[in-house]
């Protein structure tokens, strides 16, 4: 049952994944592109931790660690340089 | 995974933080400009990634102290990211919908919308 409920979970989001990929592709202007790669990153940390769960190893949390707080990083760069150029 | 009360609170936990992701990934592809899409990506799936983060340490409990650092990361870094690009977006002048009435950010700077 809850392995099952696992890979409902799984399959939202990987489909909540698709339509920010969607957005990142489409996008009109630069700055949208910036929001749906903000959202990826965010929606890749909960991957991360679905791997995890599925290989039941915990080392790959430390993975979804770094990249909590490391993956802004490059959200707020492009929006700086957005802004007013690097 | 056996099936005892916790991990079936956590299945369920899992379930409803990804209807969440997915929700923030609609509301992406549909709000109407910038500002609507950073409201929906940030907000949805602040809750989602919290919520997932939550039935994963109802499954396995050993992982929660790591889980909980990951929340807290997420809880810190998303307002960030979001804010830096509302504001650069808003210096760049770009359109808003045709729905946005107030914009308190042009009032307090003085300058024409």
């Amino acid at each position: 049952m809850a392995e099952f409920l696992v890979y409902v979970a799984a399959t939202l989001t990987s489909l909540a994944f698709l339509l920010a990929l969607y957005r990142f592709f489409k996008g009109p202007s630069a700055a949208d592109r910036v929001v749906a790669y903000d959202v990826l990153t965010i929606i890749a940390i909960t991957g991360i931790v679905l791997i995890a769960l599925a290989e039941g190893r915990g080392i790959y949390l430390d993975v979804a660690l770094v990249y909590a707080l490391l993956s802004f990083l490059g959200v707020i760069v492009v929006a700086r340089y957005l802004e007013r150029g690097l | 995974m056996t099936d005892t009360a916790l991990s079936i609170t956590g299945g369920l936990l899992f379930v409803a933080g990804a209807a969440f992701l997915l929700l923030g990934g609609l509301g992406l592809v549909r709000m109407p400009d910038l500002f609507n899409r950073i409201q929906a990506g940030t907000k949805a799936t602040t809750l989602g990634t919290l919520l997932t983060l939550a039935g994963a340490a109802c499954l396995q409990p050993d992982w929660s102290l790591k889980l909980l650092l990951i929340g807290l990361f997420v809880l810190l870094t998303n307002p960030i990211s979001s804010q830096v690009l509302a504001r650069s977006a808003h210096r760049m002048g770009l359109e808003k919908s045709r729905l946005t009435m107030v914009d308190h950010l042009a009032e307090d700077t003085g300058e024409r919308s």
